[in-house]
């Protein structure tokens, strides 16, 4: 493992933490998991078109963010229904799409060399994820207890909303080549559920998931180098474990 | 515009179902308005039209550089939500020294103690909750409160802890109440205009000459006992 990769890996991971906390705590950890796998298609398309596919997932996680907020402003027609067929098809067409060892890559998160404009580009848009998080924390959980209220605290919260989404989008994205479309979600919820169960207020909250990311992305990539098999499950294994670690502190 | 709140002809529907029609009533400058009626007569659902968070039809228009807090009735939260009434009330009120000092203040002025004011929100019993709605609302120096049954779980003196610091808001600082309450002693001492919903037309006015036995017999649909406390 270079350290390069160390270092996106890492900053990936403090995105992760800081967005997965105000995930679980507007109870969105079950919208993680099919959100991620929209990004197979664009995988797929990017493949076939020689382009790199990182680019490719983030177009269409970015379009699946968009979706899922066109439709929660819609009243009454069932967004978890809608996410759950919707990114169901997603995942269907783009293992259909996608083949051989770039599916496996695809799906579990691969080791391959980090290209210069990956690099670039995963280091900017964290960075990018984490400054949104840490300047717009007040009003997110302005919005989380209650959207009325952050609306007449002068809150625009459907363009709040959507920009928090669209964060999620892009930290799912920036996770796909260590995790991968199946796993990515694992991480953005897990460390945040684990800091849940131990903080006793935001601060601690987003510290300890941060704390956790990190950890498990650090020890999964290091296992995972060492025994040379895919990122994604050991990094999951790992902040899987702090969860249950978890149980015996608190 | 001596008024900071005119409403005219306003109908909300959900689909096909009209929750409120053609409900017009405009509030004073620091006046207070109670909304009155019985459970679905839509006051909550008015309220969330005022703030502009269900779609209606009609007009609703408030006096310019209005700055309105909202108390809402009730919030289904996490009860393992590891965020604390400071932490909210922070949300309000970016950390500074003198921000800090005006929570204090405000955790005091509605009666949360500090033991609570460190507990996660989502263990606060409802009334302690609703203090801290409220204190969260006046951190941002409101001209308007809109209240949604703000003493609702409130303890006795809790309720005259929350009505006495509304009062003593609007003499000082000439505050317009909005608030929606089920206790018609409230409403007779402390609206100077109570508006009915739940009857086939609103009904407005104040309340010593509108709330007559045959109208809250007919928005209740049955005789309802109330004690009037002129103290």
């Amino acid at each position: 493992m270079t350290i390069e990769t160390l270092l996106l890996s890492i900053t990936m991971a403090v995105a992760a933490g800081l967005v997965g906390s105000f995930a679980v705590m507007r109870r969105m950890a079950l919208a993680a998991d099919p959100m991620s796998h929209v990004a197979l298609p664009g995988i797929g398309v990017a493949l076939a078109l020689h382009i790199n596919p990182l680019f490719g997932a983030l177009a269409m996680l970015l379009f699946g963010a968009l979706l899922v907020w066109g439709v929660e402003g819609k009243a009454r027609l069932g967004t978890e229904a809608i996410i759950g067929v919707l990114f169901s098809v997603a995942l269907a067409t783009g293992s259909l799409m996608t083949s051989g060892e770039d599916l496996i890559d695809a799906l579990f998160g691969g080791a391959g060399v980090l290209s210069w404009p990956e690099l670039c580009f995963g280091l900017i848009a964290s960075s990018a994820v984490v400054a949104f998080v840490v300047l717009q924390r007040n009003k997110l959980v302005v919005m989380l207890v209650s959207p009325d209220v952050a609306r007449t605290a002068g809150i625009d919260v459907r363009r709040l909303d959507l920009l928090y989404l669209e964060t999620f989008a892009l930290t799912i994205g920036l996770g796909l080549r260590f995790l991968g479309v199946l796993l990515m979600g694992a991480l953005i919820i897990i460390p945040a559920a684990t800091a849940k169960r131990l903080a006793r207020n935001l601060t601690e909250m987003l510290v300890l998931a941060v704390s956790i990311a990190v950890v498990a992305t650090a020890a999964g990539n290091w296992l995972a180098s060492w025994l040379h098999r895919p990122t994604g499950p050991f990094i999951v294994l790992m902040a899987a474990a702090c969860f249950l670690l978890s149980f015996l502190l608190r | 515009m001596d008024n900071v709140l005119e409403v005219d002809r306003l109908s909300i529907r959900f689909g096909k179902v009209e929750v409120l029609t053609d409900v017009s009533f405009q509030v004073a400058k620091g006046d207070s308005l109670a909304v009155i009626g019985p459970n679905g007569a839509g006051k909550t659902v008015l309220f969330r039209a005022l703030i502009r968070s269900v779609a209606s039809e009609g007009t609703i228009r408030w006096a310019p550089d209005v700055r309105i807090g909202y108390v809402p009735q009730k919030l289904d939260l996490d009860r393992d939500v590891p965020i604390t009434a400071t932490d909210f009330l922070r949300a309000r009120s970016p950390s500074t020294r003198a921000a800090d000092a005006e929570i204090s203040r405000m955790l005091g002025l509605v009666g949360i103690s500090k033991e609570a004011s460190e507990s996660s929100i989502g263990i606060l019993s409802g009334g302690q909750f609703q203090r801290l709605l409220v204190a969260f609302a006046l951190l941002g120096k409101p001209s308007v409160l809109l209240l949604d049954e703000p003493t609702a779980g409130v303890d006795r003196p809790g309720q005259k802890r929350l009505n006495e610091l509304v009062r003593h808001l609007q003499e000082e600082q000439g505050l317009s109440v909005l608030f929606i309450s089920h206790e018609l002693s409230v409403v007779y001492r402390y609206a100077t205009n109570v508006l009915c919903l739940g009857s086939r037309q609103a009904h407005l006015g104040p309340p010593r000459r509108i709330l007559t036995p045959d109208l809250l017999a007919e928005i209740y649909g049955s005789t309802v006992d109330y004690h009037v406390h002129d103290h």
